[in-house]
């Protein structure tokens, strides 16, 4: 039976960039085929939330939200503007990071859709972490010697984003990878304004949890690293900080292996794409290793 | 190829086809018709001669086997040729006749022309109604580019509104099958083609102001208190600024709610506009913040062309014309050395119109 994925996302008003990600993971799991349609929407952009579904043919339909936490937006608006029948907060039975799938109808179109957690949770996000850390240094086997930041808003702005930034850090600690992993914030304790005071190693590599690159990643958090007075001004890689080497990656999204992300979202949901997974993982390896 | 669409006729036979002046019936022994000709007691091979190179026959199977078949886009697809929406009984002679030439029609800003190819296939291109002939165009084949062509203006300017009569010029689609316009149309302008059909068949949902409003969260649920009792001005005054064709080219048709209807005209474009979009709920956040302040009297003294110049500045900015006004043309109110004298003039040390301050001190 023919299905289709649709990637919601945020997009902007403002900035062109903040759609990126989006149309480049979604044109990345077009090219393996896996699906008979993919489709971009956005809250801020076209087509929007509340029409998409209407643009696609087929019965049942994976939708996977790339956002970083649960939450408002995943939790409330995207089931909302998708008209899905019968959801409620507790269908993803999730703890706010541990949310998988779950199975409505489109009040608007009929349609079955497999509503999946946002990628930002997902376990192979902090695959993606690490690989956005080998792309960064440029260096496959990356981790000896090096210390890495996964950094965040705070709880102010949504509790479960600080708690998949918690979760992601302690993963990756556990991969023994490493020599320090420590997870940052923007607007609370401990704060990436303090980066090198939480690392004894002098290579830090900073990874923000975020999608898109925009103000947050390319202004606040460049300058509240020190890594440059003036954003404008641009900063080296690595660039020297109180006497520490820090790889400031940019936003996590836009590393290609986030389409892997996407899969398995839809792997959980029933999807049989396996093959495209292994296809979008090939060629994320060999794109660093040709990068050597 | 030819086998293809003969073998498809043969085998749908049984079923009966009644398709744009072609009807065939049979099984084993076979019926066809078309406005021209009549022939009964066909056999299999009989059929399979006269179907081979019957435009009757390519026809009926681009239009079945080659065409997306969702309602939408195949009644896209016929608005596209000029076809009827319903199957012609008529000769479909002139309508091939015409294709020979190429059949052009718009969408928005989208000239899209259709030609016969070879058995009865379409082919399809794309370009921008503004481009003629003479115009030096960027080709492009893969519907995926539409996506990038629609994100900036010709000043390079980001497009937050795809429907925005700002679509860059100067590129060409060309040799696009039915599928690919259909798609490179939806990057170009998403969700138009099935929102003009739910129109077109009558069931076009509309969410109006009110109920849309009342459905925001988080940041913009304040502009459920932009309310002015039994008036609506305020929402006319929205639809002025952001849905007139000169802005938007979806036809509004989303109104103040189910009883009121808004006098400002909702535009003539082909596609309609269900409800508020997602720019125009942020604006009418601000707009909310700007209507609630109260009024204040303030005291200028400003000589009668200044005034109009004035007015004439904020006209110019409105209609979006600062950008054509030239370098010396002083006599216009939104000439920038003009609007520089003002400001030298005007202004005190801290941008306040005639030194006069905005709070009272
Ligand atoms: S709300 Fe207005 S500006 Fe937005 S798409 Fe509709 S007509 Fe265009």
């Amino acid at each position: 039976m023919p299905d289709a994925l649709v990637i919601a996302a945020h997009g902007s008003h403002l900035n062109p960039s903040s759609s990126a990600p989006a149309f480049d993971h979604a044109d990345r799991i077009r090219e393996t085929g896996a699906f008979d349609e993919v489709r971009e929407t956005f809250w801020k952009e076209e087509p929007a939330f509340r029409e998409v579904l209407r643009t696609v043919d087929a019965e049942e339909v994976y939708v996977v939200p790339l956002f970083i936490s649960e939450g408002y937006f995943t939790e409330e608006i995207i089931p909302r503007e998708l008209r899905l029948d019968g959801w409620n907060t507790d269908s993803w039975d999730s703890d706010g990071t541990s949310a998988t799938t779950a199975t409505l109808t489109a009040a608007d179109t009929g349609q079955t859709i497999q509503y999946c957690g946002p990628v930002g949770s997902h376990d192979a996000m902090s695959d993606v972490i690490v690989q956005r850390a080998k792309s960064v240094t440029g260096d496959p086997d990356v981790g000896e010697g090096f210390g890495l930041a996964v950094v965040g808003h705070g709880t102010k702005r949504n509790e479960n984003s600080a708690k998949a930034i918690e979760y992601h850090a302690d993963r990756i600690r556990g991969m023994d990878r490493f020599d320090e992993v420590q997870a940052l914030f923007m607007d609370e304790d401990p704060e990436i304004d303090d980066v090198t005071g939480f690392f004894d190693v002098s290579d830090i590599v900073v990874v923000p949890l975020f999608i898109a690159d925009g103000y947050h990643t390319q202004e606040d958090i460049p300058e509240d690293m020190g890594l440059t007075d003036d954003y404008r001004e641009g900063y080296e890689l690595p660039e020297r900080v109180d006497g520490h080497d820090i790889w400031y990656a940019g936003a996590v999204g836009t590393e290609p292996l986030l389409a892997d992300v996407v899969l398995e979202r839809t792997v959980e949901a029933g999807a049989d794409v396996r093959g495209a997974i292994e296809q979008v993982r090939n060629r994320t390896r060999m794109a660093v290793e040709m990068d050597d | 190829m030819t086998s293809e669409y003969v073998d498809a006729l043969v085998e749908t036979a049984s079923d009966g086809i009644s398709f744009d002046g072609l009807r065939v019936a049979g099984d084993g022994e076979y019926t066809f018709e078309t406005p021209a000709v009549e022939l009964t007691e066909l056999s299999e091979a009989a059929l399979r001669d006269v179907a081979a190179g019957s435009p009757y026959v390519t026809n009926w199977y681009f239009w079945h086997a080659q065409t997306p078949q969702k309602d939408d886009r195949w009644a896209f697809l016929r608005r596209v040729e000029d076809a009827p929406l319903e199957s012609e009984t008529d000769s479909i002679h002139d309508r091939y006749e015409a294709l020979d030439d190429g059949v052009t029609t718009t969408w928005g800003q989208l000239e899209i022309t259709v030609t016969l190819g070879t058995a009865g296939q379409r082919e399809y291109s794309l370009s921008h109604v503004a481009d003629g002939a003479d115009s030096e165009l960027h080709s492009y084949d893969e519907s995926l580019q539409a996506r990038e062509l629609a994100r900036l203006d010709d000043d390079g300017r980001y497009r937050p509104l795809k429907t925005a009569p700002t679509l860059g010029t100067g590129w060409e689609f060309s040799g696009l099958g039915p599928e690919a316009l259909v798609e490179a149309v939806g990057f170009f302008y998403p969700a138009t083609i099935t929102n003009w059909h739910r129109e077109q068949n009558g069931n076009l949902d509309v969410s109006h102001w009110t109920e849309t409003m009342e459905r925001q969260s988080g940041i913009y649920q304040v502009v459920t208190t932009w309310d002015r009792g039994e008036g609506h001005e305020h929402v006319e005054w929205v639809a002025e600024s952001c849905c007139t064709d000169s802005q938007c080219l979806k036809r509004r048709e989303w109104q103040y709610d189910e009883e009121r209807e808004l006098e400002t005209h909702g535009g003539d474009g082909v596609f309609p506009c269900r409800e508020p979009c997602s720019l125009v709920i942020s604006a009418a956040r601000k707009f909310t913040k700007l209507d609630a302040e109260p009024t204040h009297s303030y005291e200028f003294e400003l000589t009668p062309s200044e005034k109009e110049q004035l007015e004439g500045l904020i006209d110019a900015v409105a209609e979006g014309r600062v950008g054509e006004i030239r370098e010396a043309d002083i006599g216009k109110d939104a000439n920038r050395y003009r609007t520089r004298f003002l400001r030298a003039r005007r202004f005190d040390e801290d941008s306040q119109l005639c030194g006069v301050p905005t709070e009272e001190e």
